[in-house]
């Protein structure tokens, strides 16, 4: 069991967590059609640190990027995601 | 290499079990093989021993980076069945299941393939429309299915919690009499056995750290015990194609999960059928050995860490036990996961990728033991005629940027919604 500390949230326990993708797997709206079989279906897929996108579904509901060993499980990196605008807070309330 | 029969395991037993050879030799790397094939486990074994059987080929390797049959071929809960609803998935699997009737016989191994039949249970009204569906479908492509009442599902398995208040209430199913299990074990050992006795190299302790590359062209693999030339190399390593495949820069569709599966302590014969279900996740048979085998979803995230998640144990063991309570009673031995190389469709790839010389066999999800024999089969053709075989050709590598994918569950590019 990995133990994902949400940036809001704390230290929780995975099962409150749900994975969704690679960060390279995020899809742009205006991706060229060779753009979008490359992000669809073409993967790294490392046996080592991997940048994903989760989400805490069964606790605030906000999205984050772990940096997660995908062998140790060890999580070395948690960021809201996506990303505030400058000159905003952490999230808007 | 010596062949087993009745008389042989007679004289054997009058000797003491003393005078048995090795199965299979510990050769020493070649410095160049026509076809060297990466991954000793069921599907790479069965490749070497089709390429050296069927289609003539001399000079064969196979590399394992441990030992044979370690990975995902000695991590699976062994059952065999042929009764999927994408008629290429029903073609190839089909195939395979045909292999397997007349395989012990073959490979002169007793491979303990059991066709005790494969029951998928139906819980509702809706179950039973596709439950029927799929049965139609499977006959008309001449695979065998017989629709059962909820009567002759609690007649087939007396185990099984049929009455109207249960927590998953059982209205039907649907068997593959011909599905059932094989020992997983002695699938690796007897093709090994087979193989090396036509002359392949099964080479173990040899992992691949590299390919060799002349003008955009493989030409061997480097690997821990030195280089080693090839006109063809063929990638067949399950739920780390994705880091070999890496070694020659490519990218593949396929994510690295795991699948749990557990065993019980031995008990009586309690359950001569497979039983697996249409609406929940969890899936039991008992091993020749009386031990109680269950299986459930993949953990769905990326992970080659060989180790699962106890919040899945605790719902595999819920829905066993709500499906047949008498398991209640039983202490677990072992729980195991297998990094499982889950494609974007669901379905294998065996194709060429976009390295001249370099093949892939890969992307069999959760679901690749059932295939070992027909992969095997149909990678061997690849590998030596460089073209797929009639079977093989919809698993190619382009379908995704296609779109002729062959979704099976019809989830999409998302390994962790199957």
């Amino acid at each position: 069991m990995m133990l994902i500390p949400c940036p809001h949230c704390g230290p929780r326990a995975h099962v409150e967590f749900t994975y969704a993708r690679t960060l390279d797997a995020v899809l742009p709206l205006d991706a060229t059609p060779d753009e979008a079989a490359r992000i669809l279906f073409e993967r790294e897929n490392p046996r080592g640190p991997s940048k994903e996108l989760w989400r805490h579904t069964h606790g605030c509901g906000s999205w984050l990027r772990l940096t997660r060993h995908t062998a140790t499980h060890e999580i070395s990196e948690t960021v809201p995601w996506p990303p505030s605008p400058p000159g905003h807070g952490a999230w808007p309330s | 290499m010596k062949r087993f029969s009745a008389l042989a395991l007679l004289r054997a037993g009058l000797d003491g079990q003393t005078r048995w050879p090795r199965h299979w030799r510990d050769p020493e790397p070649a410095r160049r093989y026509d076809i060297v094939v990466i991954g000793g486990g069921g599907h790479g074994l069965a490749t070497a021993y089709y390429l050296a059987r069927v289609h003539g080929v001399k000079s064969v390797a196979v590399l394992e980076k441990a030992w044979i049959g370690g990975g995902n071929t000695g991590r699976n809960t062994t059952i065999v069945r042929s009764n999927y609803r994408q008629p290429q998935l029903q073609r190839l699997l089909e195939f395979s299941l045909k292999t397997w009737e007349t395989l012990g016989d073959e490979l002169n191994f007793n491979l303990m393939f059991s066709q005790r039949g494969v029951l998928f249970l139906g819980h509702s009204d809706a179950d039973m429309v596709s439950l029927a569906e799929r049965g139609d479908s499977l006959r008309c492509a001449g695979i065998d299915a017989e629709l059962m009442s909820r009567d002759e599902v609690a007649r087939l398995a007396p185990c099984l919690e049929v009455s109207r208040d249960a927590r998953h209430p059982i209205v039907g199913g649907l068997i593959q009499k011909r599905g059932g299990t094989a020992r997983h074990d002695a699938v690796a050992w007897g093709f090994a056995r087979a193989a090396d006795a036509l002359g392949v190299d099964v080479i173990q302790n040899c992992e691949v750290t590299g390919f060799a590359m002349t003008g955009g062209r493989v030409t061997g693999v480097k690997t821990s015990r030195g280089e080693i030339g090839a006109d063809r190399v063929g990638i067949c390593v399950a739920g780390a194609s994705g880091v070999v495949a890496g070694l020659a820069g490519l990218k593949l569709p396929i994510e690295s999960h795991l699948l749990q599966a557990f065993v019980s302590e031995p008990v009586k014969p309690m359950l001569d059928t497979v039983i697996l279900s249409q609406s929940i996740h969890a899936y039991v048979s008992q091993s020749d050995k009386g031990e109680m085998v269950v299986g459930g979803d993949p953990d769905h995230y990326p992970t080659y860490s060989q180790r699962g998640s106890p919040h899945r144990i605790e719902e595999v063991a819920a829905q066993a036990i709500a499906l047949i309570p008498a398991l209640s009673r039983l202490r677990m031995l072992r729980c195991w996961a297998g990094t499982t190389d889950m494609s974007f469709d669901g379905s294998p790839i065996i194709a060429p990728t976009p390295v001249d010389g370099l093949y892939l066999n890969g992307g069999w999800c959760y679901g690749g033991f059932k295939a070992t024999p027909g992969s095997g089969r149909l990678y061997a053709h690849l590998l030596a005629t460089g073209a797929s075989h009639e079977i093989a050709a919809p698993f190619s590598l382009d379908r995704f940027a296609r779109g002729a994918t062959i979704d099976e569950a019809g989830a999409g590019p998302a390994p962790q919604a199957r």
